[in-house]
């Protein structure tokens, strides 16, 4: 699924490297003790070290410092036993300190990889350049007053993960896949909720285009702040086809920080970062060394559970899926953990055709998730055996999972309330055929005469005057046996 | 009452116990002699009112039998010390009307021992300055003055505030804080004990910070067992400050035996400068005489990168102040200067809030930190850093103190430095390279110049070592005998 | 080593401090002389030399993740020069 952009004189390829910073699962701050809660009044999360006041120090959050470890155990990245902080020195009014603590030379974890699982079943490798924690600033509101604007620091000090990928993806697609992946892991790891629309994954991406066959690196722009997946996308491909115009009319690009305006669906340079960037990092005197050794490190290793490539690779062996199927299944933890529900002593393609089918069909026209759903994975299983020993058929078993969705019930109670069991005795069925050969024996006749496509015909009527519970087999049998001259 | 004011810490320590005085009778006093020398500019805030209530409340603790270590006696704290509900200046005026909600770990420790806080003492605005003329609130006066000559001194900086009242006798001690020498060259400019615990000693949380990684608060005393038991109050473990030491407070005041015999002395070549005042280098040799005197070994050292110091510092502090200063925006705290923009407002708050020096050096920290300039100077002062605290790794292999001048002159007079910023650096020669290095370091009062200024030497010792500091300090304090008194007839 | 007007006006700029044009050139002159003071370092040989950027060799001792801070936005904004509504106020910023 190449991406490329036709142009006047030349095609271009985009070069794509994502930065997203994701909030840090953890009760408190990273350098102080208020609490993280999102929504919360204004400026009552704030410590007096979050507010910057004179003379108040930083002391590390033992949690922060796991997660970024875990994290980069789930990445397959170098975890670095001793890492420093150092302070990027700038000024807005939503950074108390004039600085933010972050890590630069010397980050947490180093080098990563990234799998992702594009839509046609391939996959495709991003490298991790680095993670390193740092805290997040405070928000600024400037639509509360018309010439002022107001500033909450409740997020001020929030741990961050910043993790930085390489400049490996080359469509909206695979930057889609790279943020759905990445989220799919925090989740597994317990590391971040993934929520972009609140906040606690943000990404900004670095994108530059150059023509097909080139391997230079061109100026790149950094769209920052972007809050869904579907936007990046949509940023990238503006941001990608603004350069590509910018080039073809003999122009430059300058390097620069943008925004995107989703309503608009374009990007504009940001206004407030006129200033020169000279961000004058140095390691922050009032943090020693954090250095930790292999036994932390394994210690924390032997609890992390089985995340998604894994899950994948043994859902494809185990259960026989497909890569595109398996895929699907291990997004998310609680998706694979109801699949390994519904499967276990079934048909695993079966179970997968299910989950995968029906219930996402039914829970996205819902809009709730797999932890809302009011199919529960042993009903979902139970109307399974169901089918396979013949108490329904499979068309009988649509409409009871369509009343498991509306009623949450139990699919046998079902079945039995609404009498849906399968005919399988011989006598209805035949009592069934003999009705409609009396009341069509026109029909009949044409058959015996030859015109054997009639049979079809047949079962649809018989099936409608047994309620569709005849159990199909025992129908097609009888019902040739019976028009047989 | 005057009486009292004269008096040691330990002294009005135990005669507090004893009953001979009250704790208000004795906060009275001081509060009466804050009055007499107000011209001397050494308090920016008095608080008399709750300094009274205090030692109220200190005498019903010392009657029901459970007086604290400080119970009752009144102290000068220097403004750099936020304490909660007191305005807390950093004589700056960027920190104009700032009362802080929160009482900083040093101050909140003496009060716990049951200290009087008697107001907040005068010092160079944001600590960055040798003379306390950079104060905001106008210079502090050294309560000494030449023989035979009426022109006003300074009394040392930074925290030249402390070190005129604790001489002026405007309270029993005081907080300093030091980062290049800001405890012990005032201390040495009014002729009295000042002592900078190894870096991590003093917790740093609640201190207006300046250079993170020199800033180390202290005790500044008449005698050095007050210093010894000041400083066991004020210091120890502190798990909100990450550069707090957690190490057990050895109880210093024992530490002052009276016997240096057989301790190694150390004397570094590198501090025997052409600038070196005649009075000072003649006090230095009677002091190591007098050591040796003692029972101490005299060993002559090296310090190789000596020279190298002050410039070091003077990359370092101000690349770290720079940064530390980033915080005084006009957001939410302190001065405020309207603008049409945030950034407009930014820089006419800053350029109305900060002085001349501070100004100073905050461009050249910035200038130090800047792309294309790190490595040369902020990277490069580091690694020299790195080399002057190795030069006293390896000279303690073979001594187990070091004594020094503390300052190569006595006290000057306003005025004498202000258009030559590395005239006024130079003041701070002595001191610089043990800050660098994290070292404990304490000036005793040891003599007077031919001009009848105070002098005092200084002696280092290693990391965490400052019980053989305090017992070397305590037999130079002893042999030196110094007597002085700023007011000559005033008794 | 010495400073020109544009590089003092830049790092004006970074400190956000606001500097008169008739200030630029006097400050030049006075940071360039501290500056060629501080050249000296320059003789220093450092190639094998760790930098030291502390105070002390200590490493970084860890809290517990607790939530013990918060809940006093009145105090957080007692000194605030301009507050609206539980938020600190400062003038209007055009992202
Ligand atoms: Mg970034
Ligand atoms: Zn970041």
């Amino acid at each position: 699924m190449t991406f490329l952009i036709k142009g006047e004189t030349e095609t271009w390829e985009v070069v794509i490297g994502l930065e997203v910073h994701a909030q840090v699962i953890s009760n408190a701050k990273l350098f102080s003790g208020a609490p993280t809660d999102f929504g919360a009044e204004p400026n009552s999360q704030v410590s007096f070290v979050d507010a910057g006041m004179p003379g108040m120090l930083p002391v590390i959050n033992e949690v922060a410092v796991e997660q970024a470890v875990r994290t980069g155990l789930g990445l397959k990245a170098q975890i670095n036993k001793r890492s420093v902080f150092a302070r990027k020195n700038y000024f807005y009014a939503d950074l108390p300190q004039g600085y933010q603590i972050s890590q630069f030379e010397l980050p947490i974890v180093g080098e990563g990889t990234i799998i992702l699982d594009m839509s046609d079943g391939t996959s495709r490798e991003v490298g991790i350049e680095r993670l390193h924690l740092e805290q997040d600033a405070g928000k600024s509101i400037h639509d509360l007053h018309p010439s002022k604007s107001f500033i909450d620091l409740n997020r001020s000090g929030v741990t961050l993960m910043e993790i930085v990928s390489n400049p490996d993806m080359r469509s909206p697609d695979e930057a889609g896949a790279y943020l759905r992946k990445l989220r799919s892991i925090v989740r597994y790891l317990g590391t971040c909720d993934g929520n972009m629309d609140e906040g606690s994954m943000r990404c900004d991406a670095n994108v530059s285009v150059r023509p097909v066959g080139s391997t230079e690196l061109r100026t790149r722009c950094e769209v920052k702040n972007v809050n869904s997946v579907r936007f990046v996308m949509q940023a990238i491909e503006h941001e990608a086809r603004r350069h590509v115009d910018i080039y073809e009319s003999g122009g430059d690009i300058q390097q620069e920080t943008r925004l995107y305006d989703p309503n608009k669906g374009e990007t504009r340079q940001m206004r407030s970062k006129e200033f020169a960037h000279d961000y004058r990092y140095f390691p922050d005197p009032d943090l020693l060394p954090l250095v930790f050794d292999d036994d932390y490190v394994e210690s924390i290793k032997a609890t992390l559970p089985e995340l998604p490539d894994e899950k994948k690779e043994r859902f494809m062996s185990d259960y026989d899926l497909t890569a595109y199927d398996a895929g699907v299944l291990v997004v998310e933890k609680e998706t694979s953990a109801y699949y390994e529900d519904v499967a276990k002593g079934r048909d695993p393609k079966a179970a997968a055709n299910w989950v995968i089918t029906n219930l996402f069909g039914a829970l996205n026209k819902k809009g709730i998730s797999i932890t809302d759903s009011p199919v529960s994975a042993a009903n979902l299983g139970k109307l399974i055996d169901l089918i396979s020993d013949d108490t329904i058929s499979g068309r009988i078993a649509k409409d009871v999972f369509e009343v498991m969705v509306e009623e949450g019930e139990d699919p046998e109670f079902i079945v039995d309330e609404r009498g849906l069991k399968q005919i399988r005795d011989t006598g209805s069925i035949e009592a069934a055929i003999e009705q409609v050969m009396a009341d069509n024996s026109d029909k009949v006749e044409e058959y015996r005469g030859g015109k054997d496509k009639l049979l079809g015909w047949f079962v649809g009527q018989v099936m409608k005057q047994t309620g569709g519970k005849a159990n199909p087999g025992m129908l097609n049998e009888l019902l040739r046996k019976k028009l047989s001259p | 009452m005057t009486e009292l004011t004269q008096l040691s810490l330990s002294a009005a320590r135990d005669g507090l116990a004893k009953g001979d005085f009250s704790a208000v009778e004795l906060t009275q006093a001081h509060i009466g002699a804050m009055d007499t020398h107000r011209d001397l500019n050494a308090y920016i805030t008095e608080v008399p009112e709750l300094a009274l209530e205090r030692a109220k409340e200190a005498d019903y603790n010392i009657g029901q039998g459970r007086a604290g270590a400080l119970e009752g006696l009144p102290l000068g704290i220097k403004d750099l010390f936020c304490t909660e509900g007191i305005l807390t200046t950093a004589a700056s005026y960027i920190l104009d009307g700032f009362t802080p909600p929160y009482e900083s770990t040093v101050t909140a420790n003496l009060k716990a021992a049951g200290a009087v806080n008697l107001g907040k003492t005068n010092l160079d605005e944001f600590a960055m300055g040798s003379s306390n003329e950079s104060s905001y609130y106008g210079a502090a006066l050294n309560p000494w003055k030449k023989t035979g000559d009426n022109s006003n001194l300074v009394p040392g900086g930074s925290s030249g505030g402390s070190a005129a009242a604790v001489s002026a006798r405007m309270c029993l001690a005081a907080t300093g804080t030091d980062t290049g020498g800001s405890i012990r060259q005032p201390a040495s400019f009014c002729g009295i004990v000042g002592m900078k615990p190894t870096y991590g000693r003093c917790s740093r949380w609640g201190i207006v910070a300046f250079s993170s990684s020199l800033d180390q608060a202290g005790p500044m005393t008449r005698t050095v067992r007050d210093s010894a038991i000041l400083l066991s109050v004020m210091s120890g473990h502190d798990p909100k400050d990450s550069t707090s030491a957690d190490l057990p407070v050895p109880d210093f005041e024992a530490s002052l035996t009276g016997d240096i015999k057989g301790l190694r002395i150390g004397i570094p070549d590198e501090y025997r400068l052409d600038e070196l005042d005649a009075d000072v280098k003649a006090l230095w040799e009677k002091g190591i005489t007098w050591l040796k005197d003692a029972g101490a070994e005299i060993i002559d050292i090296a310090l190789p990168h000596t020279k190298y110091a002050l410039p070091t510092y003077y990359i370092v502090a101000p690349a770290e102040a720079s940064s530390n200063l980033a915080r005084y925006d006009g957001v939410r705290f302190g001065l405020r200067v309207e603008g049409d923009s945030l950034d407009d407002m930014y820089v006419k708050t800053r350029a109305a809030g900060f002085g001349e020096e501070v100004k100073r050096r905050i461009f050249i920290g910035t200038y130090a930190l800047s792309a294309g300039y790190y490595d040369a100077y902020y990277l490069k002062a580091q690694k020299v850093r790195q080399l002057i605290y190795q030069d006293f790794v390896s000279a303690f292999k073979g001594v187990d103190a070091i004594l020094t001048p503390t300052a190569p002159k006595p006290a000057f007079p306003l005025g004498e430095n202000s258009d030559d910023p590395v005239a006024m650096y130079l003041n701070d020669v002595f001191t610089v390279p043990a800050s660098l290095a994290g070292l404990p370091g304490i000036s005793v009062p040891a003599g007077l110049s031919s001009g009848g200024l105070p002098l005092g030497l200084q002696i280092l010792t290693k990391r965490w070592d400052e019980e053989t500091l305090f017992r070397v300090a305590g037999v130079l304090e002893e042999t030196a005998g110094f007597s002085g008194h700023p007011f000559d007839g005033e008794g | 080593m010495s400073l020109d007007d544009a590089t003092v006006r830049k790092i004006a700029t970074l400190a956000r401090i606001d500097l008169a044009d008739a200030d630029l050139a006097p400050l030049a002159k006075e940071l360039s002389g501290i500056m060629s003071w501080i050249e000296q370092l320059q003789e220093v040989d450092t190639d094998a030399v760790e930098p030291m950027s502390g105070g002390t060799d200590m490493t970084l001792s860890w809290r517990k993740d607790a939530v013990s801070d918060g809940g006093h936005a009145d105090k957080v904004l007692a000194n605030a020069p301009e507050a609206h509504e539980g938020f600190f106020g400062v003038p209007k910023v055009v992202e």
